[in-house]
């Protein structure tokens, strides 16, 4: 969803905030959230990043300018009340030591009047939703491990049910797996939640994998860029947001895109403690649209391994659909063979992408993303109409060979090298 | 020294007025004490300029030597159980005073702010979250401060109160042992006593303190400020070691009171 869209849930409008000691937390900012979606406000420590996102509950109030929460100016309405109605998730969760879990994920609803029974009843419903056991519920936060904290601090803040939901670096104290983990989490329940949420980290990896869109702030308060993911990489606004984004942001635009409309060709397969034939350079057996290489695969033709000459299998690393075109490229790197095995959803062997297709339609996508037609700010419209191309219709026709066949055609007893027919991957 | 045990026999209902009374004093003194104590710690722990000077009247009150408070008291309120009340009270305000600005200290900037982040008012805050977190230190305080008191009350023999204490001056006068170690034993047995109750209490107060640590590799992460970015400018007062002390499992609010008792 672009800025602007949908409707309006919060909006700075000319927002300053000057602490007492005279720093500018936060300059002139005008920015518009629309309802639905994560906004992500990233940016290095002391820009002002967190106070803007602590002025939307009143935890900070702004110097100047005016916020509103659903056409409502905040200041207007009761701080407490008005943080009623806002879920917030802080830094290592920030769970009440003293108080179980259950009780933990309860507080609002209490404060709110609710009733013991039917808080607790709605907070045992929530930790479900975040994925911990009914068990959990009776412990104490410092009984669980970081990451279930992280997910209690969410339930907590979704227990009753706000629109909005204000998140400050709450995945910044996890390792980075259970990192991940969280993050997954958090897509997904969005999803099913569709809430407003104001989301703020110094990570630029986990603003482009969560945010729907993401604002830049520079130190001293200032918002540099506020932009889809995909246009921030592909086009930032001025040095310092490209310096922001690092060296390889090319390379974090593909991981906003899928495998899903990369084609797939024919891989030629070798049954699992089968020979593999001509194992030598001379030998060319492989079936005719096949790669020349030969993919070890299981019984229920999973992939398990690139041959070598001395018998030993080169590891293969197989993706979905769903995997990210920076996987791909990825692996075409470290793949032997140059060969990227595409798997289906239950790790059958559904063919194989070379190297050169994945990087055509990395460098196509990027391409795709830097053209300025679609950016009302840009002036450069134009600059890329030479390299303009229709969606997969030139390369289909030189890497889709093989393609549209069907199913796997299975193994062949005589020789023991079978071929896998490429689906269409662009379902 | 020879204890004379028909004494003690003869003398078992005065020994169980003056205990009774000797606890009292003890018992008002904390109370009263714990009742000025937290508005007040309260207001240091809120106003940070008024926080030394609280700190330091209490610390002034109690260089006062003993015998000194119930002289100067003497012309306000005589020789009464009033005097010995009030006398006490003053030197549980060094120990309670500064262990509640603590406790309140001890509270993780963090959680406080979770609560006022979740609308809970102010007197809601201080009355659910930040007392309950600090009662570990506030509860080392107050065994500190109670332990002290029924020390301290025999001194008010000299006023004519002091429980207990009444033996030591008899005793003595009458050079009779007996007494003196009675009086003594009591006097210890008091103060064992109501500390081990004390401590049950806590015991009953605290349940999120006694419940076992995960077991497990990732406990690090799980540990309110163990991996501090210090992002909040609010946290920054309470950056050191010390956020999250009162809440940890199996801290038994154990501070070091450098001051007599």
């Amino acid at each position: 969803m672009q800025p602007g869209k949908g409707r309006l849930m919060i909006t700075f409008d000319a927002v300053h905030k000057r602490f007492p000691n005279g720093t500018t937390a936060v300059h002139d900012l005008t920015l518009e959230m629309p309802e639905g979606g994560i906004t992500v406000l990233v940016g290095s420590s002391g820009c002002g990043k967190t106070t803007t996102l602590r002025m939307i509950n009143r935890m900070v109030d702004p110097t100047s300018g005016t916020i509103r929460l659903g056409g409502k100016d905040i200041l207007e309405q009761d701080a407490a009340e008005l943080r009623r109605g806002i879920g917030y998730v802080i830094q290592q969760a920030g769970l009440f030591p003293h108080r179980t879990v259950l009780d933990n994920i309860a507080t609002v609803p209490l404060l709110l009047g609710w009733g013991r029974g039917k808080a607790r009843a709605r907070a045992a419903e929530l930790l479900e939703t975040v994925g911990l056991t009914a068990d959990a519920g009776k412990r104490y936060p410092h009984q669980l491990s970081g990451g279930q904290q992280q997910r209690v601090g969410v339930a907590r803040a979704l227990a009753a049910d706000p629109p909005v939901l204000l998140m400050d670096e709450p995945f910044g104290a996890v390792d980075p797996v259970v990192r991940t983990q969280l993050q997954d989490e958090l897509l997904r329940l969005q999803k099913e939640l569709n809430k407003t949420i104001a989301f703020v980290t110094h990570d630029i990896d986990e603003a482009v994998r969560l945010g729907d869109r993401i604002a830049v702030f520079r130190t001293g308060g200032h918002l540099v860029q506020y932009a889809a993911p995909a246009e921030l990489l592909a086009r930032p606004a001025d040095p310092f947001v490209a310096d922001f984004l690092g060296a390889e942001r090319e390379l974090k635009l593909l991981s906003l895109t899928t495998l899903a409309e990369v084609p797939q060709q024919r891989a030629t397969t070798v049954r699992e403690g089968e020979p593999v034939p001509g194992a030598g350079p001379a030998s060319s057996t492989g079936s005719a649209s096949g790669t020349g290489h030969h993919l070890v695969i299981s019984a229920r033709g999973e992939p398990l391994g690139w041959p070598s000459p001395d018998g030993t299998l080169l590891p293969v690393r197989p993706l979905r659909d769903t995997d990210t075109l920076l996987a791909a490229v990825n692996e075409s790197i470290a793949s032997p063979t140059g060969l990227v095995a595409r798997v289906d959803a239950e790790g059958v062997l559904t063919g194989v992408t070379p190297r050169e297709t994945i990087h055509e339609y990395a460098g196509r996508r990027h391409q795709e993303a830097a053209r300025p037609d679609r950016a009302p700010a840009s002036s450069r419209t134009g600059a890329d109409e030479g390299t303009d191309t229709d969606t997969n219709a030139d390369t289909n026709a030189d890497t889709n060979a093989g393609a549209d066949e069907g199913t796997a055609a299975g193994a062949d007893g005589g020789t023991g090298a079978g071929t896998v027919t490429a689906k269409d991957g662009s379902v | 020294m020879t204890i004379e045990w028909t004494w003690i026999s003869d003398h078992a209902g005065d020994l169980a007025a003056l205990t009774l009374s000797h606890l009292q004093a003890a018992f008002t003194a904390v109370l009263l004490g714990l009742l000025i104590s937290l508005p007040l710690a309260v207001v240091a722990h809120r106003v940070r300029s008024l926080r030394g000077f609280l700190l330091g009247l209490s610390n002034v009150l109690f260089t006062i030597p003993s015998i000194a408070v119930f002289v100067l008291l003497l012309p306000v309120s005589g020789l009464t159980r009033t005097t010995t009340v009030i006398g006490l009270t003053i030197y549980t305000l060094v120990v309670l005073l500064r262990n509640t600005v603590e406790g309140l200290d001890s509270v993780p900037a963090r959680t406080r702010e979770a609560a006022v982040a979740m609308g809970t008012r102010p007197l809601r805050t201080l009355l659910t979250v930040e007392l309950p977190l600090a009662l570990p230190v506030i509860m080392a305080g107050v065994r500190i401060a109670t332990v002290m008191s029924i020390s301290l009350v025999s001194v008010a023999t000299y006023i004519g109160d002091g429980g207990l204490g009444q033996l030591f001056t008899d005793g003595f006068q009458r050079n009779f042992p007996t007494p003196v170690i009675v009086g003594v034993v009591l006097t210890l047995l008091l103060a064992l006593v109501a500390d081990a109750l004390l401590v049950a209490a806590q015991y009953v107060l605290t349940p999120w303190t006694r419940r076992p640590r995960r077991t497990g590799s990732r406990s690090r992460a799980g540990r309110p400020d163990a991996t501090d970015r210090g992002n909040h400018p609010t946290d920054r007062p309470n950056s050191t070691d010390r956020p999250g002390k009162a809440a940890q499992p199996g801290h038994d609010g154990r501070r070091p009171v450098t001051e007599r008792a």
